[in-house]
């Protein structure tokens, strides 16, 4: 408690504010921050993954059906000349003499038929072949030279049951789940706060009548709801979220509720009403700031839950409709082939597991660092 | 001075207590030498801080588990440090008891009183459960909680601080200790209730001839109870001695500023004819408690007409326990609770029953200081937003430089450092809180500051200081205090005119001098005695 | 005790109704219909279904002898299970659907329970952080993984227990659905328990019992875990909902016949009468459930009392 200068006060110390606090905790906390780079990884893979892959999520290679994810690419060595031969067969052409250097194929093949350039369209159209030349027609046009380029393609977490790219699948999938994710979780935490807030503020007979309805719509078993929602009125998407954020708003009111009476039966609070400050000065600079702290917490415990209800329910055949596709669709494909094809599992189930881990990590870092209490 | 000798019990021997924390290692007991004699009350004596519980709670073995101890603890001649926890728990409710500081929540609160005091007599004094029953109801006569056969089956939740003390009391005593620990057991209580507990201790130990270690920030109960003193300062024991020596002369610079902290002082100046201020009528104030949807509600009158006058510069004190109203007068006659009835002028105006929006020109005038200098500073705004958010409502026009000017000139007010304008509450200790919270006050230049217990929560020394600061004020700025506090020393260093609640009634009323000298009701009597005031010259 | 019970069973009714009243209106303003399946009816037939099933009253009609026959305690007849009424459904599929959860969750309280408890005692140890880690990994890991690999390591490759199916509730078939529909509970559980005893250890009372010499066991289980408890017993109302969402997916994928696997049968094939009686007895159970809860934390805490 020193008297001061006029120097000293020019300078002003600047402070730490709790929120300054909280971010070191956090940042200092290895598990969290581990998490936040699992999500960003996951978040970014998923936004521009897709866009970078060179298979789409809905092309089906009908030649690699269930392939093994790989770091090698495909065809493999003993598929490409099996795979010329049954593709030659479907041109009628039959294979005389075969021979690859460097991923080009040189071949002559035969025919009853008359072979003609077009034939090349069955190679071109095989996802193994690619660029197919027919040269050297005989006069008869009974034989040829056929040259085609092996088509080399990658499939890192191999292909579904359809022989579509699994990669690209699961990163489309991120997509959907993540934004499913947010935006229920945007519309639980709005209705959540703007109920809770209402109740906790007027108080009285307005809060026991609004706290009432809250816990009746408890005691509803929501997730039939859900599912009769989905079921009856179409899987859309839009439905998807509005339906999983109406379930999950109760608890964001009762926490809001709660926050709200507490700050409004602090001394500070009551400090401001002394000083005659206003409800909306009140509400800006006293409750909403002090409030934020749980809401935060909240929501990204929230995020995690809302993922894995779209998964639960797409996986019960109830959330996002084929060609589209979410992780609960991909693991839903991947239990059934399990046996034989586990890669359909594994990569969806990863970066599913991996983000709720990640996101409830930061979310236990968060209410660890907001609210600190010595573990 | 005693010295250790084949009467002394328990002997502390450099006693060093760590605690790890995020921060780093915290020194909490630095090399503590203590010793206790058979049958004697020796008291610890520090304020917040000082490391005297920890040093005890060590030698119990019950410091949390962050916590390290050096040094030696013999009980008997038996070293109690790094002892096993099954030989320790011998010792520990059998020849060594403890009572503690919260009596609220040290027993537990799923098992009746019964249970909990036969619990210590079963494991360590030989009893039977039936037995042990038995003794369990004679030692509830004991420490004097009326019908012990039927309050024996209640549940802690059933009774009051002060008898569940007296529970802690009983289990304490159940298996004949040697030494009694109590760590602060009447901080938490109701100073007639104070009162009661210490006679009750000082009554049993002399009966019961056990030694009492009292550890206590307290010194008017360590002057009452204790033979002899340590006196501790930050994790060390500064000065020790038989009380009688230490009170009269205090070596250490430190104890005599602790002698020194009772606030001091009177105010004389009575203003009996200055104009009045504040005037409320008949004032009540009802609350009712909910007891479910659609029910009556219960109503409680926490309130009950009364009437105050207070006229310009002075300081009217109210004085009341827990529960008798005083702080909902205040809030009343600040226009602050809805609910209120009855007539109060400010100033000439009728301003019963006026709305926010009529009041808020009077809050600038009207100012409410709090007792927790924890909770009544928002945490997430810096010390110069919290003091210049009155001004946002009373003078609008000021530029940000302007509030922050006066913000500069409000700390410089409380003796605090402008520079600090941009810190964190969190970054700050209780009494600068306190100084911070009522630089948010003199920043409207109010004239009626209402002063809710502001000191309590303040060690003695820092009360002090605070006193000093608000005394200060009221002379320079011409203010009028309406003090409401439980502690008489503070009342009557403050006031000239002081009022006596109880339930919601005043008992008494008058000016400080003569309701200190002669009080009139019993009640005031008791207050006056429980609170230990040491008389000091001024009187 | 006995009007609280009475006056909570009444309080319930309100709640029952608007659950009927919703899911039934909600079902039937929904497009579709339960005779519409991919290769149209005759007229006459539908005509016929129509009239049986009194599809061709108006909607309020439809209501009100729905709700009659509901309070009679009779559900219908299933739309999509011909030869069935719900109630024989039901008489069925409840029970199994009840030990299954019943089990999940006896197991999920013994052996969360140990675990909080021994991580709570060791904390900030070895034992803390591999209760802790397994308990992050059980609430992130959806049972519908856990579930195939489960399956697929026991059941196909070890072949120690069955694959599938009930097997009439033989123990070798009950055990993967009840481990796989206890894991994120016992999960919740460890975490919840250990929560609570950390601060019930650290709480006044529990030092009171310490300073006081009393035994380990009295301090932890007589003291300390007593009031760890009451949280975990508040959590099992929430936790038969989780148990009775689960075992939706768990008797999906081990095609176990209970009450969740007809639901979503149902739900598909827009049988009525099947999805509204599984709502009001999901609905019936979570309430009674609820119930027993309430009673069985003021058994446990003196400081609750009845009025």
């Amino acid at each position: 408690m020193s008297v001061t200068s006029a120097e000293q006060s020019s300078a002003p110390v600047m402070g730490r504010s709790l929120w300054d606090d909280a971010r070191d905790r956090l940042l200092a906390n290895k598990a969290a921050v581990a998490s936040m780079v699992v999500l960003t990884v996951v978040t970014l893979l998923s936004i521009f993954g897709p866009m970078l892959s060179p298979h789409q999520f809905d092309t089906v290679y009908r030649d690699y059906v269930k392939v093994p994810a790989s770091l090698e690419s495909y065809p493999r060595l003993d598929q490409i000349e099996p795979g010329f031969e049954s593709v030659a067969k479907r041109a009628r052409m039959k294979v005389e003499s075969y021979a690859m250097v460097d991923d080009k194929i040189t071949a002559t093949v035969t025919s009853r038929r008359s072979i003609s350039e077009k034939a090349t369209r069955y190679f071109d159209r095989s996802d193994l072949f690619e660029g197919a030349v027919i040269s050297n027609i005989s006069a008869d046009k009974k034989s040829a030279t056929v040259t085609a380029d092996v088509q080399r393609m990658h499939f890192y977490f191999g292909t579904d049951a359809n022989g579509r790219d699994m990669m690209t699948r699961t990163l489309i999938a991120g997509r959907v789940s993540l934004t499913i994710g947010l935006l229920a979780t945007f519309v639980a935490i709005t209705i959540g706060l703007l109920y809770g807030t209402t109740s906790g503020y007027f108080g009285g007979k307005v809060d026991l009548i609004m706290m009432r309805v809250v816990d009746i719509l408890y005691s509803l078993p929501f997730i039939f709801f859900v599912i009769m929602l989905v079921v009856f009125f179409g899987r859309n998407f839009v439905l998807m979220f509005i339906a999983v954020g109406a379930v999950e708003w109760l608890d964001m009111a009762r926490i809001v509720r709660g926050q709200t009476l507490t700050i409004k039966r602090q001394e500070y609070v009551q400090a401001a009403e002394a000083m005659g400050v206003e409800n909306t000065g009140i509400l800006k600079r006293h409750v909403i700031p002090n409030t934020l702290g749980p809401v935060v917490v909240y929501m990204t415990l929230l995020v995690p839950k809302v993922i894995l209800l779209e998964s639960f329910l797409s996986f019960l055949g109830l959330g996002v409709q084929e060609p589209m596709t979410s992780w609960g669709v991909l693991i839903s494909e991947g239990a059934k082939n399990l046996q034989g094809a586990f890669w359909m599992l594994f990569f969806p189930a990863l970066f599913l597991t991996s983000t709720l881990f990640a996101l409830n990590f930061i979310g236990d870092g968060l209410r660890d660092a907001l609210d600190p209490k010595d573990r | 001075m005693s010295t250790i000798n084949e009467n002394t019990v328990l002997v502390i021997d450099d006693l060093k207590v760590d605690f790890a924390t995020n921060a780093g290692m915290v020194n909490a007991v630095k090399g503590v030498n203590i010793h206790v004699d058979a049958g004697e009350t020796v008291a610890i004596v520090g304020e917040s801080g000082s490391g005297k519980s920890q040093s005890m709670m060590a030698a119990m073995g019950l410091l949390a588990q962050n916590g390290q101890t050096q040094g030696s603890v013999k009980y008997k001649g038996q070293e109690l440090l790094g002892l096993s926890s099954r030989k320790l728990n011998q010792i520990r409710g059998a020849k060594i008891t403890m009572i503690f500081q919260e009596p609220m929540t040290s027993l537990d609160p799923l098992y009746t009183i019964e249970r909990q005091l036969c619990e210590p007599m079963v494991e360590h004094g030989g009893y039977t459960w039936k037995t042990a029953r038995k003794r369990a109801v004679e030692l509830l006569d004991l420490v004097g909680i009326p019908e012990p056969a039927r309050k024996v089956k209640a549940y802690p939740y059933e009774m009051s601080g002060g008898q569940r003390q007296r529970v802690m009391i009983a289990m304490a005593l159940a298996n004949d200790p040697d030494i009694l620990i109590a760590d602060e057991p009447t901080t938490a209580l109701d100073v007639t209730t104070q009162a009661q507990i210490l006679e009750l201790m000082a009554d049993l130990q002399k009966r019961l001839g056990m030694a009492v270690v009292f550890i206590t920030h307290d010194l008017g109960i360590v002057e009452r109870i204790s033979d002899r003193v340590y006196v501790m300062k930050s994790g060390e024991v500064v000065e020790e001695g038989d009380t009688k020596e230490i009170f009269s002369k205090p070596a250490h610079p430190y104890t005599r500023m602790l002698l020194d902290a009772e606030p001091t002082g009177r105010k004389l100046d009575t203003n009996e004819d200055k104009p009045v201020v504040l005037e409320g009528t008949k004032v009540r104030v009802e609350f009712e408690t909910e007891t479910g949807f659609l029910k009556p509600n219960h109503v409680l009158r926490a309130v009950n007409d009364i009437s105050i006058t207070v006229r310009e510069g002075q300081t009217v004190g109210i004085v009341g326990e827990s529960g008798s109203g005083k702080s909902t007068l205040g809030r009343a006659l600040l226009q602050l609770l809805p609910n209120a009835d009855g007539r109060v002028v400010y100033c000439g105006n009728d301003i019963s029953g006026w709305s926010k929006r009529q009041m808020r020109p009077l809050r600038k005038e009207m100012q409410l200081i709090f007792q927790d200098p924890f909770g009544s500073l928002s945490p997430r705004m810096t010390v110069g937003q919290i003091i210049t958010e009155g001004l946002l409502v009373h003078e609008p026009h000021l530029s940000a430089a302007e509030r922050d000017q006066r913000a500069i000139q409000a700390l410089e007010e409380v003796s605090m450092d402008p520079a600090m304008r941009n810190r964190y509450p969190h970054e700050f200790s209780g009494g600068q809180r306190q100084r911070i919270a009522i630089a948010r006050t003199m920043v409207l230049k109010p004239k009626l500051v209402v002063l809710d217990e502001p000191t309590s929560a303040l060690d003695r020394t820092i009360q002090k200081q605070v006193i000093e600061l608000l005394r200060g004020l009221q002379k320079e700025n011409g203010l009028t205090y309406l003090f409401i506090s439980h502690d008489l020393a503070v009342v009557r260093a403050m006031s000239d005119t002081v009022m006596v609640m109880k339930k919601g009634e005043v008992i008494e009323a008058g000016l400080t001098d003569d309701i200190f000298r002669n009080p009139k009701e019993e009640y005031t009597r008791e207050l006056i005695h429980a609170a230990v005031l040491r008389d000091d010259e001024a009187a | 005790m006995v009007r609280y019970i009475l006056g909570r069973l009444l309080s319930a009714i309100p709640t029952l109704f608007l659950i009927i009243t919703i899911s039934f209106f909600l079902m039937r303003v929904a497009p579709g219909g339960p005779f519409d399946l991919e290769r149209p009816l005759e007229a006459k037939v539908m005509e016929n279904l129509n009239k049986m099933y009194n599809l061709d009253k108006s909607l309020w009609e439809q209501y009100i002898i729905y709700m009659k026959n509901v309070l009679q305690g009779d559900f219908g007849p299933s739309f999509f299970f011909r030869d069935f009424s719900i109630n024989e459904l039901f008489a069925q599929s409840l029970p199994i659907s009840i030990q299954l959860g019943l089990s999940a969750l006896t197991l999920a309280l013994i052996v969360g329970g140990i675990m909080g408890v021994s991580a709570a005692i060791k904390q900030n140890r070895g034992v803390d952080y591999a209760v802790m880690t397994a308990a992050t990994l059980g609430v992130t890991i959806p049972n519908f993984v856990v579930a195939p690999c489960l399956t697929l390591f026991l059941g196909v490759y070890l072949g120690w227990l069955p694959v599938g199916g009930w097997g009439g509730g033989a123990f070798v078939n009950v055990i993967l659905p009840v481990v796989t529909l206890a894991l994120p509970q016992i999960a919740v559980i460890a975490r919840l328990t250990r929560g609570s005893m950390i601060e019930a250890l650290r709480s006044n009372h529990v030092r009171t019992a310490r300073a006081y010499g009393l035994s380990g066991y009295t301090i932890i289980v007589v003291h300390a875990l007593r009031g760890a408890i009451l949280p975990v017993v508040s959590y099992m109302g929430p936790a038969a909902a989780a148990l009775l969402t689960g075992s939706v997916v768990i008797e999906t994928i081990f095609g176990i016949p209970g009450i969740g696997r007809y639901f979503v049968q149902g739900a598909l094939n827009r049988d009525y009468t099947l999805v509204m009686g599984t709502v009001v007895v999901v609905a019936c159970f979570v309430i009674i459930f609820n119930l027993i809860v309430d009673v069985l934390y003021a058994a446990l805490d003196p400081r609750v009392r009845f009025d």
